[in-house]
């Protein structure tokens, strides 16, 4: 397998990111432009379609004058920098424990029978690609799906299928719980401190 | 200065110390992978645990530095079970396939799982599997063998200064590659495998050729470049198997260079096995005494004004010596040593030599580098100088083509027009040189093989007079040599003598009769009608160009003497005995002498170097480097607009004995090819 994708287009910062790149890199010491590595490939990754080819990953070598392969060794560590290239809608499907408990599988078995992809994969329409992933910090409102940078809260198998007909059809559903809860609130409402006690 | 107990010794160590080394101090043999000495520390083998009193775990004593007062176990029960662990997890993913790897019976982790493992495993999961990885056509990888110590990794970052290495993935998916898969391109990059503790890395050209139980070990010294490295060959029966460097702290270290490491198949290919006589136009076999008679037959009755002398590169002291004497007893002052036509000259030893000597870089605090590319010319010196520059404080310059170094430095400029400036205080870096306390400057046989040379040398000397390079037990005036014989043959006087003619005179096709003593790399098609009388070990431009071969021995074939760049007297020793016909060369000299009836007057090597003691007195201190007298050289004249131009255009193929090698033809092609072609996508 080879380390890296080469797409054969260059690669280059937007005047945008330009900025922000030197941003970062100001944030530490002269000299040690290196530790801005992070910021920088994920800046990079954002631009690229949520992906870092071989000229992102050298272009980033570049900007900071960094050998290759130190920004290489970076690249593949980390899981959050994808290698190869993903859909518009990069599905990240916890599968922890919690979320395990409250039904992910039935959530894998939706990406597998309504968009024909397993764990990896990308849909044949390029709209989709799915990642297991370990736990995503949400457990109180587990099953959760992150989609790109927003979290999916509180699916099953119907509502996680509505999310992904809207996401199709090129409309943004709201983040966050998709049952009738605030954030981490109780369902259907709160549930204590319900009434105002004399002398508070 | 910690004062700490190991195993009941008490040992006061340096501040900075590690535990590690508190107990080897002490006497504690303790185990080890990632850990090297030379290298920073990674800790990631755990294989170093010991016992620590007060502490509630076993401490990686490589990472734990050494304290005031600490307490040290190491031959407990608990660090006994400990190293079990540890050998037990490096074992979990290494296969079980010693017999079929190239690191057997040389392998860390074979030997410490057998002295500190153990015994059984308890693990019957699957084994994780690697693919191989390129490394190009020095390094064979077997990465499913690899325990992840990362100190390739570490040395091609640190000492190689190529960071193309690196581990990529992580946790059970880590793996060592290079970017890419391309070869490492760097001239020490051999090093990895001797670094590698286990059978990851190991020398493609030596695969499954030898186990070392079968090697005959022979301590001599590396002459493919002018530094001198200290080898250890391995033979077996007749056949060199391979080079390994040995430890020797003011020269190589404990690195050595690929050319030097791999050229060994060099060694089989192309000898001159058997004398050749030119009949009919074509060379052809003969005997030795055919061979001398046709030398005598032309040279009887020859005035000696019209014989010449050049020695070569590879050229041992002992036969330059005999070279020497015959061309005196015949009368002839036209001899040579400088095949490259350096502007050096033997007035003072001083001027052609590496004053500060190589270990004396680490204590130098400036660096103006003239007219050459030290990375190729002598690349242990370059790790050296890369060494320095890492400790920091270590302004460089260069004056010269622009060349990656692997350290970064001031470009000063092309050519003596620059070193002019800075000889006249005109030039900032003047400045940097005058306030630094122990200030160097090399240059390189680049800057001297030009005509105007010897007013670059004066340059060169007028910058180390004017700025202080010279003073007390310092000497920051270096010539860096790019011949393992230069230094030797200008020791025992191998200039011209009195109306002699150089190497550029010699070839103007005007002399009866040229002898060359495995001479190179001269442009033979000047030679004219001169009768060539070539003495070598390989069939190279010499010896094609020669009416008469006589075959000498190759640098592994014979004891004998050579002085490296610093001006270090080492000695070199016979590992096997040279092919066919071919003879030690100072014993070719001899014989020929005798049939000339001038005899030379030693019968033995040892009342050979006699001599050249008598000529030169610090032949009898071998290994050390006599400090020479600050004398005068060079001479003062107008220098020429070129730019200095590198003496090495391709690192692998210098000498007679690498371009002879398939190893490093394969080498050449696959590095300086690259670079030649400028693809954009090497870094």
């Amino acid at each position: 397998m080879s380390q890296v994708i080469e797409t054969g287009k260059a690669f280059e910062f937007t005047a945008e990111n330009v900025e922000k790149a030197k941003k970062f890199i100001a944030r530490y010491p002269d000299g040690r432009q290196q530790s801005a590595v992070m910021p920088l490939l994920d800046l990079a990754q954002r631009q690229n379609e949520n992906w870092l080819s071989k000229e992102a990953i050298e272009y980033v070598g570049n900007f900071l004058d960094v050998p290759y392969m130190r920004v290489l060794e970076v690249a593949t560590f980390y899981t959050m920098y994808n290698l190869k290239p993903v859909g518009k809608y990069f599905l990240q499907l916890c599968r922890t424990t919690p979320c395990w408990l409250r039904g992910s599988d039935d959530l894998e078995a939706v990406c597998k029978n309504k968009l024909g992809i397993t764990n990896g994969e990308t849909s044949e329409d390029g709209m989709f690609s799915l990642l297991e992933v370990e736990c995503l910090g949400a457990c109180v409102n587990a099953p959760v799906v992150q989609i790109n940078d927003d979290f999916y809260e509180d699916l099953n198998g119907e509502n996680f299928e509505a999310v992904l007909d809207k996401l199709a059809s090129g409309d943004v559903p709201p983040k966050g719980p998709q049952i009738d809860r605030i954030n981490s609130a109780p369902e259907g409402g709160p549930t204590t401190l319900l009434e105002k006690t004399e002398g508070a | 200065m910690p004062t700490l107990t190991v195993d009941g010794v008490e040992v006061t160590v340096d501040p900075g110390t590690t535990v590690l080394q508190a107990c080897e101090e002490a006497g504690a043999e303790i185990p080890r992978f990632c850990y090297h000495e030379r290298l920073s520390i990674a800790g990631n083998c755990r294989m170093c645990l010991v016992e620590m009193e007060k502490a509630p775990k076993l401490i990686a004593s490589c990472a734990m530095p050494a304290g005031d007062g600490m307490v040290i176990h190491t031959n407990t029960q608990k660090v006994k079970e400990g190293r079990e662990g540890a050998m037990e997890f490096l074992l979990i993913n290494h296969p079980l396939d010693c017999p079929i790897c190239d690191q057997g019976g040389e392998c860390d982790l074979q030997d410490q799982s057998m002295a500190y493992g153990s015994g059984t495993s308890r693990y019957d999961e699957l084994k994780r599997a690697v693919s191989e990885k390129n490394m190009g056509p020095l390094i064979k990888t077997t990465m499913t063998r690899c325990i992840h110590c990362t100190r390739c990794v570490r040395f091609a970052t640190e000492v190689a200064g190529v960071e193309e290495l690196g581990a990529i993935n992580r946790g059970e998916n880590m793996e060592i590659a290079t970017y890419l898969e391309q070869a490492l391109d760097s001239e020490l990059s051999g090093n990895i495998i001797d670094l590698c503790p286990v059978g990851a890395l190991t020398s493609k050209p030596y695969a499954f050729t030898a186990r070392p139980w079968e090697l005959s070990k022979t301590q001599s010294i590396d002459v493919l470049d002018a530094v001198g490295a200290n080898i250890r060959v391995d033979s077996r029966g007749q056949e060199v198997m391979r080079f390994l460097p040995r430890l020797n702290e003011d020269v190589n270290e404990e690195w050595l260079s690929d050319r030097s490491r791999f050229s060994y198949d060099g060694l089989k290919a192309q000898r001159l096995d058997t004398p050749y006589v030119r009949k009919d136009g074509k060379l052809q076999p003969a005997s030795w005494g055919e061979a001398f008679d046709a030398v005598v037959a032309k040279l009887d009755g020859l005035d000696g004004a019209k014989i010449g002398a050049i020695a070569g590169d590879l050229a041992c002291a002992e036969s330059m010596k005999a070279l020497k004497d015959l061309m005196d007893l015949i009368g002839s002052p036209n001899i040579d040593c400088r095949q490259d036509g350096a502007a050096l000259s033997t007035e003072s030893r001083s001027g052609y030599i590496f004053n500060s000597t190589i270990a004396g870089i680490e204590e130098a605090d400036a660096l103006l580098i003239v007219g050459s590319n030290p990375r190729h010319e002598a690349a242990l010196i370059n790790a050296r100088i890369r060494k320095r520059w890492k400790m920091g404080n270590f302004p460089i310059a260069l004056i010269g083509e622009q060349v990656d170094l692997t350290y970064a430095y001031d470009y000063l400029g092309a050519g003596p027009a620059t070193l002019k400036e800075v000889a006249e205080g005109k030039h900032s870096f003047a400045e940097t040189l005058k306030k630094a306390k122990r200030p160097m400057i090399i240059v390189g046989q680049g800057a001297l093989s030009r005509s105007d040379g010897a007013a670059v040398l004066a340059l060169a000397k007028k910058i180390a007079d004017d700025f202080g390079l010279v003073s007390g037990d310092w000497n920051g005036f270096n010539v860096l040599h790019t011949a393992a014989a230069r230094v030797g043959g200008l020791d025992l006087g191998l200039v011209p003598g009195e109306g002699g003619r150089n190497v550029k005179d010699m070839l103007d096709g005007s002399l009866d009769v040229l002898f060359l003593l495995s001479a190179d790399e001269i442009d033979t098609s000047k030679l004219g009608n001169s009768f060539v009388i070539y003495q070598g070990s390989h069939g190279d431009a010499g010896a094609s160009a020669a009416d008469v071969i006589l075959p000498g021995a190759a640098y592994t074939e014979k004891d004998a003497t050579w002085v490296n760049t610093e001006g270090r007297v080492q000695l070199g020793r016979r590992a096997i005995f040279p092919p066919g016909e071919a003879r030690e060369d100072w014993t070719i000299l001899r014989a020929l002498s005798e049939k000339l009836g001038k005899t030379l007057p030693y019968n033995t090597i040892f009342e050979l170097r006699q001599k050249m003691t008598e000529a030169a007195p610090h032949f009898a201190e071998i290994d050390e480097v006599t400090p020479s007298e600050w004398g005068t050289f060079g001479t003062e004249g107008p220098v020429e607009d070129v730019a200095f131009t590198n003496p090495i255009s391709d690192y692998y193929l210098t000498n007679p004995i690498s371009r002879s090698s398939r190893i490093m033809a394969e080498c050449s092609a696959t590095f300086s090819k690259v670079k030649g072609e400028g693809t954009g996508t090497n870094g």
